[in-house]
């Protein structure tokens, strides 16, 4: 069970119609998991026709695995979903959204500290377990560092999949949005990522802003992915070989036409690494 | 001494703008303006979720106002669990008592009328009877979606005006009672139903027999509107 080496993008219900006229030459759909947790209707019934042609990624975004414990209830409502659809693979994150019984709905920054490592170990253990399966997790994008953080963010991802044997989900736009933010090299940064662990790129687009010690990257999903994203796309291709990749645009979504576009970007430059390993 | 957990520090300071202690050590002078995009990005998204739960409110009141009054309700009622498509149940009683929207007394029936459209839009699935079938049926099962809702507004009128591409102006006085179910092609469908059609779905809901909700009205419009959207269903899945 995993994806292909292909492209795949995040589905929205807007873009159901022109996928099915098109039927794109796509290895995967991602889709939030919280999105598909109603009972029934028209979010289960795309969902279900997209699973009859595609492989599929389901992506939470609301576990809180960073948080101080996990959501009994909807880790079994995941485990519903995964029994349900099958997918090829599930992913979350490494930050917290919930503060008591309260969903915050972003996905929040932690010190990475011995203590908060043995809890997100204990909670992927606690998911791998539920679900019944081998989850990856994504590395964030970050706007702000604590002083308490003792370990580096690539070494804490590396200890977790090590730990628990989950796998890694490498958000190469959320590298370059934290490296840009914190003033660090994104090639140091994937120099000391575990490449090998990693099933799954992401690939979004982000917003700009400016602080007095220079920009401030946020990470927005809202437009195209940035030349300096698809440069690090392309040299972790060249170290990892050609991976399951996914383009998300989640907000101020465009037609199909765009999307599938910035997704047969993403695909020809998967292509082109494919050919040189064949060759 | 128990320190309180960082996530608990982090969420205080979302609220009251306070900046964890140790944050962005490297850059200090930044901290509060990097912690800001968290209270940004926690505070728009929620009002962004509520506001596509609730677009016609939000149009009613325009967008700058809805999101100055979603962060009351966001406080007041926060959502409970990560599937956002079940948050904001309180919304409509919280109309009622929020002060700056008194002049608009219709609110929490429009957002009542809203909220009932998403719970049909996300009901359980059921398999539809043949229409030939009815007869052997004693008690018709209506689909899930299904939902009457008796207004103290025109609140019908006032959704079907507030749709993209309509102008807003509602001529309708007085009460409506809006019909909501999921077409066959599983979108929404919202009309205004008269009060004995009204009586008479209301009655096959309360599990009445075809027969009994019969002496309410004559039943063949009801039904024959119920058949066509696929409403009436096999008490199996």
């Amino acid at each position: 069970m995993a994806l292909r080496a292909g492209t795949g993008v995040g589905f929205k219900p807007q873009h159901f119609t022109a996928i099915q006229g098109t039927a794109p030459d796509l290895a995967f759909f991602e889709v939030h998991a919280e999105n598909y947790m109603g009972a029934g209707g028209a979010p289960h019934a795309m969902l279900t026709r997209l699973r009859q042609d595609y492989q599929l990624s389901i992506h939470g975004v609301g576990l809180s695995i960073g948080g101080t414990h996990l959501n009994s209830d909807h880790l079994q409502r995941l485990k519903a979903l995964c029994d349900r659809y099958q997918p090829d693979s599930f992913s979350e994150h490494l930050a917290w959204s919930s503060h008591g019984n309260e969903f915050l709905n972003d996905l929040l920054p932690l010190p990475y500290t011995p203590q908060n490592l043995d809890r997100i170990c204990d909670h992927v253990d606690q998911v791998q377990e539920v679900l019944g399966r081998r989850m990856l997790l994504e590395n964030p994008a970050t706007y702000v560092t604590f002083a308490e953080s003792s370990i580096p963010e690539t070494e804490f991802m590396t200890r977790i999949a090590r730990r628990t044997g989950c796998g890694l989900l490498l958000d190469v736009s959320n590298v370059f949005v934290s490296c840009v933010n914190h003033r660090t090299d994104p090639l140091a940064y994937l120099a000391e990522f575990p490449l090998d662990l990693v099933d799954e790129i992401h690939l979004g687009g982000h917003e700009e802003e400016e602080l007095p010690s220079g920009p401030l990257l946020i990470d927005a999903h809202g437009r195209e992915v940035a030349q300096p994203v698809w440069a690090l796309f392309g040299h972790v291709l060249d170290r990892r070989g050609a991976v399951a990749t996914l383009v998300e645009w989640d907000n101020d979504v465009p037609d199909w036409a765009t999307l599938k576009a910035e997704a047969d970007r993403a695909d020809a430059m998967i292509r082109e690494r494919d050919s040189h390993v064949a060759a | 001494m128990l320190r309180p957990d960082f996530t608990t520090v982090f969420r205080a300071g979302l609220a009251n703008g306070t900046v964890p202690a140790g944050t962005s050590p490297d850059l200090p002078q930044e901290a509060a303006q990097r912690f800001a995009v968290y209270r940004n990005n926690v505070a728009h998204s929620l009002s962004q979720a509520l506001a596509r739960r609730f677009p016609v409110i939000e149009r009613l009141v325009g967008s700058q106002f809805f999101a100055a009054m979603a962060r009351e309700f966001i406080a007041a009622h926060p959502p409970i669990s990560p599937v956002l498509q079940e948050w904001g149940g309180a919304f409509p009683k919280f109309l009622e008592g929020f002060a700056p929207v008194g002049g608009l007394p219709y609110l929490p029936a429009v957002a009542g009328l809203e909220w009932a459209r998403g719970l049909a839009y996300h009901a359980a699935d059921a398999v539809p009877i043949a229409p030939e079938d009815l007869h052997r049926i004693e008690r018709p099962r209506l689909h899930p979606s299904v939902r009457v809702l008796r207004c103290n507004h025109p609140a019908v009128s006032i959704w079907q005006a507030n749709q993209p591409g309509q102008d807003g102006r509602v001529s309708a006085r007085g009460h409506e009672i809006a019909l909501i179910w999921r077409k066959p092609d599983l979108s929404v469908g919202t009309m205004s139903i008269p009060p004995l059609q009204a009586a008479l779905i209301e009655a096959l809901l309360d599990g009445a027999t075809l027969e009994a909700a019969a002496l309410v009205t004559d039943p063949v419009p009801v039904l024959g509107l119920l058949l066509r959207e696929n409403l009436i269903c096999t008490t199996g899945v």
